[in-house]
């Protein structure tokens, strides 16, 4: 493409190929056209219908998931979720991934994926108050692995810090499932007053179309499509269209945006994402069921020579596009000259349902909105799920110390310390930060400003139970979600998700996309947590080797009183431990099989989703009432493991005794869902017991806080050495040749 | 007793400022655009943290070239207080207002924690109200807190009491454990640690309490 000629020549199938488009698609094209589109609508529509921006293998099936619900203000569809918080104000909150540009370039590729997800909850009115991500990585050892670590959680830092948002949670893990693509998931969570909320339909024609922000340049373009195709041998080739950010000027922006805001001059905001100056203002047109014509010439352009398709496909970062009411054109201006951001009127809205481009007095683009918007493809692609594993049976197990063991799992890659990660994020800027990663609760927990009110935010998932059991593995993503947030005091209010897979033209990769929702969508009804943002990841594969199925949700909650919120780091002396919920000593798919024995095997511990919900608001009315000295939710490691993070946390040792008729591998690292450790002072322990037991809820008194030693059934592990390696293993990984 | 906290476009800390200075040193706080060439009357001018113009180049040296940094110095000429937080310092000293220079962390990581901190004199200003108890804890977030100064300025710190204050595990390799320091007539302070982050049990810590006390102790003094 070398000249504005070449753009106004008629395209051919190859050439629509060529950016990722199917004959059938390429046959859509023309039948909606009546004719061939020429080189630069080609672009739009190539981008328009890739998976990541059309949603084109998913979306029949995330209309299973349960979407509304008392707290839910604006479902999925929005930039961001909408959620009710009470005291008229509202909670907005997405996550999204950005795996694909931070395997390429990681630095860029991670601050370029908090800048975004910002941007999707700004957009909508709210200011962003904290950030959480969800990050997986290849084997330690893989020669990839400590770079791409490395520069992801600079990265996110760069980003975060410099905007000034707390990162205040995350998760971490390592498996040679990711080597040839790691994952990168940010979510960001805002406040907003339920009055001042922003949408995207621009409403109306004849107002004008105004680009803030950042300049345009050629980077990024095709990054949606990039992001919709597996990775081969020439994925290097790929860094320029990876994005740069710049948290500068997402700093200006938000604060002029939420400056304009309050003026209620704006029709319809959006920011510039995936797919840039298109997906924007053809989502805008759409939902506001008008047409849209733009002028090229009046982008603001950081290069030299850039052609239409350049500049409508570009993915630079930090730009916003606002429909305005007519007439106000002059008090925006004049909030983003003093945030020194670019503004320019580049258009206007229609009466003509098409979108016209215009570059130097020619027409380059003249098509239709509904065909690039609603007629996107959507498939029902085919899927036949594998055989379902048995039901592991641990009578073969050798034998197992299980102070050894402990010490060996609490040093594992999943289970080991990431203070080396979360040191390097600003967790407490804007100074309402009560929990947050290091804070010893499940939850990060952050106040709402001024209010005594606290959000609980949760980012959760266990991919090698959606591994062995898409659907399985996809309820107990939400279930923990629900479970970690419930056991801060909080109600759990709703989730966003961040849906990593394969490639979707695989049956068996389909199949785990298909079944992780349909778990999902089971897990939400059943706790009344409803979705209400998300983002597929799609063809996350290298050389047709797949991703191992990773649906992260990200949940919120609500505490009313901020002062009750419970962590685990509070055990005293003399407590009684109480184990909450009924433990069979599950061992398949469990993080003790796949350490201690090598083996990644077995059926995932199912979730009882009615006693999940039993036993976690029995959690949450204790914790209010104050009867508890700490809690922890039973996950990764099952009891043992959650207990050395308790001891670990209150620096202080703890007994815990044998199980009936258990193993030792089974009763301390078996992970059967919905369980709890409670930290009891004495005497509150009949209380709490008897309270349990009139819920129904399985509850036995299994050991006491003391000493300094991890005491199981007899085995002693001391607590330094225990914090030595639980600490130590990240450090060495990272900054030992 | 009135104060000033300055906003650069990247000031991400001057809401927390002035909600600690609100709620501990005095009510009356002004927020000054960066842009102002004039300051209000006030006693205290603060200049929070953040990333006053993106810190590209090196941290604070263009805010320190910003239209109101001229009034700044003539209110610290005049003796007026002046406290600079985290990047608030690093402008101080691009300014020329404090010796020395902030560098990247040893480390070379941004470094988010909390860090136990010595008063070592608790006759300032700034941290009067510590008399009698000498050490705090006061969280740090920074990648550029490394403070430098030539052995003879060092010397000469620690000799006439501008070492206000010193970390007692050094996280980023500065000087002589160096977490904030004064200029020679005192009324100029900069610090790496965050003390409107350590106001609130409930968010965390409490040891920058004694900070936004011993300023209105100051304040009220010196009106007496």
């Amino acid at each position: 493409m070398s000249g504005v000629t070449d753009q106004l020549s008629p395209a051919n199938l190859a050439q629509a190929q060529e950016l990722g488009l199917s004959e059938s698609e390429w046959g859509v094209i023309l039948d909606r056209l009546g004719r061939p589109p020429n080189q630069a609508e080609l672009g739009i529509f190539s981008v328009m219908w890739s998976e990541h921006c059309s949603y084109k293998s998913s979306r029949r099936h995330l209309r299973k998931l349960p979407t509304t619900g008392d707290c839910v203000i604006c479902g999925p569809g929005e930039n961001a979720g909408v959620i009710d918080i009470g005291d008229g104000q509202a909670c907005i909150f997405k996550m999204e991934s950005h795996n694909h540009p931070s395997f390429i370039e990681p630095y860029q590729g991670a601050a370029t994926g908090v800048g975004g997800i910002m941007r999707d909850v700004f957009t909508m009115g709210a200011r962003p108050v904290a950030l959480l991500n969800a990050l997986r990585f290849g084997a330690p050892e893989h020669a990839k692995t400590r770079a791409l670590v490395s520069g992801v959680v600079a990265g996110i830092g760069g980003y975060g810090n410099c905007v000034g948002v707390p990162t205040v949670g995350g998760e971490t893990n390592f498996h040679s499932g990711y080597n040839g693509n790691i994952l990168v998931n940010a979510m960001c969570v805002g406040i907003a007053d339920q009055d001042s909320i922003f949408y995207s339909a621009a409403k109306g024609a004849g107002n004008p179309v105004l680009y803030v922000g950042a300049k345009t340049g050629r980077d990024g373009i095709h990054g949606a499509t990039m992001a919709s195709a597996e990775f081969d041998d020439e994925t290097e080739a790929k860094r320029p269209t990876v994005q740069v950010g710049d948290p500068f000027t997402e700093k200006r922006l938000i604060e002029a945006c939420l400056e304009l805001m309050q003026t209620g001059c704006i029709i319809a905001i959006q920011d510039m994402g995936a797919a840039g100056l298109t997906s924007s203002s053809v989502e805008m047109a759409d939902k506001g069921g008008v047409g849209i014509a733009l002028n090229l010439d009046r982008v603001p352009q950081r290069e030299t020579g850039m052609m239409p398709v350049e500049m409508m496909l570009s993915e630079s970062q930090e730009r916003m596009l606002i429909v305005l009411r007519q007439g106000q054109e002059a008090i925006a201006r004049e909030i983003f000259e003093r945030w020194e951001l670019d503004v320019a009127l580049i258009g206007r809205t229609t009466d003509t349902g098409h979108m016209v481009l215009t570059h130097k007095g020619e027409v380059v683009c003249d098509i239709p909105i509904g065909p690039l918007a609603d007629d996107a493809p959507n498939y029902d692609r085919p899927w036949r799920e594998a055989p379902l594993r048995s039901v592991f049976s641990s009578k073969d197990l050798p034998p197992c110390n299980p102070a050894n063991a402990l010490q060996i799992l609490m040093q594992s890659p999943d289970m080991a310390s990431k203070r080396w990660i979360w040191e390097q994020y600003d967790r407490h800027v804007m100074a309402d930060t009560i929990r947050a990663s290091g804070g010893a609760a499940d939850a990060a927990i952050v106040r709402v400003h001024g209010t005594d009110k606290a959000l609980a935010i949760s980012s959760d998932c266990t991919p090698r139970y959606v591994a062995a059991d898409a659907f399985e593995g996809g309820k107990q993503a939400v279930a923990e979600s629900w479970r970690n947030i419930s056991a801060c005091g909080a109600t759990p209010l709703a989730i966003t998700d961040c849906l990593n897979f394969g490639n979707p033209e695989r049956p068996e990769i389909m199949a785990q996309l298909v079944r992780a929702i349909d778990g999902m969508a089971e897990a939400c009804a059943v706790l009344g947590f409803p979705v209400v943002s998300g983002n597929v990841s799609l063809y996350n594969e290298t050389a047709g080797t797949a991703i191992p199925p990773t649906p992260a949700i990200g949940g919120v909650g609500l505490l009313a009183d901020a002062s009750k919120a419970m962590g685990f780091g509070g055990a005293q002396d003399g407590d009684a431990l109480i184990l909450l919920g009924k433990t069979k000593g599950w061992l398949g798919s469990s993080l003790y099989l796949r350490e201690m024995e090598n083996r990644e095997e077995g059926a995932p511990p199912p979730v009882d989703l009615a006693m999940e919900r039993c036993a976690g608001d029995f959690v949450r009315s204790v914790v209010l009432a104050g009867e508890l000295s700490a809690v922890h939710d039973l996950s990764d490691g099952g009891l043992a493991c959650a207990a050395a993070e308790m001891a670990l946390a209150s620096k202080i040792g703890l007994h815990l005794r044998g199980g009936d008729r258990l193993s030792d591998a089974a009763w301390f690292f078996g992970e059967d869902q919905g369980r709890y450790l409670l930290a009891v002072k004495p005497s509150q322990v009949e209380g709490v017991l008897s309270a349990a037991k009139m819920a129904g809820i399985e509850v036995e008194q299994i050991g006491s806080v003391g000493g300094d030693k991890i005491v199981l059934n007899g085995a002693p592990l001391a607590l330094d050495a225990l914090r030595d390696g639980h600490e130590g293993w990240l450090p060495n990984l990272m900054e030992n040749e | 007793m009135k104060a000033a906290v300055i906003v650069f476009p990247g000031s991400n800390c001057d809401r927390d400022a002035v909600c600690a200075l609100r709620n501990h040193t005095t009510r009356h706080v002004h927020r000054v655009w960066h842009r102002d060439s004039q300051l209000p009357k006030v006693d205290l001018v603060f200049i929070p943290g953040g990333f006053s113009y993106g810190d590209y180049l090196r941290s604070g040296a263009v805010a320190a070239r910003s239209p109101i940094m001229a009034a700044i110095k003539e209110h610290a000429l005049n003796g007026g207080l002046v406290a600079g937080i985290c990047n608030g310092f690093q402008i101080l000293t691009e300014a020329r207002l404090l010796p020395g220079a902030l560098m990247r962390n040893a480390g070379l990581k941004f470094v988010c924690k909390s860090a136990a901190l010595t008063v070592e004199n608790t006759k300032s200003s700034f941290t009067n109200a510590y008399f009698g108890q000498p050490t705090t804890s006061i969280p740090i977030a920074h990648h550029d807190g490394n403070y430098y100064a030539d052995n003879e300025t060092l010397d000469r710190l620690e000799g006439e009491g501008q070492v206000i204050f010193r970390y007692v595990d050094n996280p980023n390799g500065s000087a002589r454990d160096i977490a904030g320091i004064c200029n020679a007539k005192g009324n100029v302070l900069g610090m790496m640690p965050h003390p409107e982050r350590a106001i609130d049990a409930l968010t965390g810590e409490t040891g920058g309490l004694g900070f936004f006390e011993s300023l209105a102790n100051a304040m009220a003094g010196a009106r007496k």
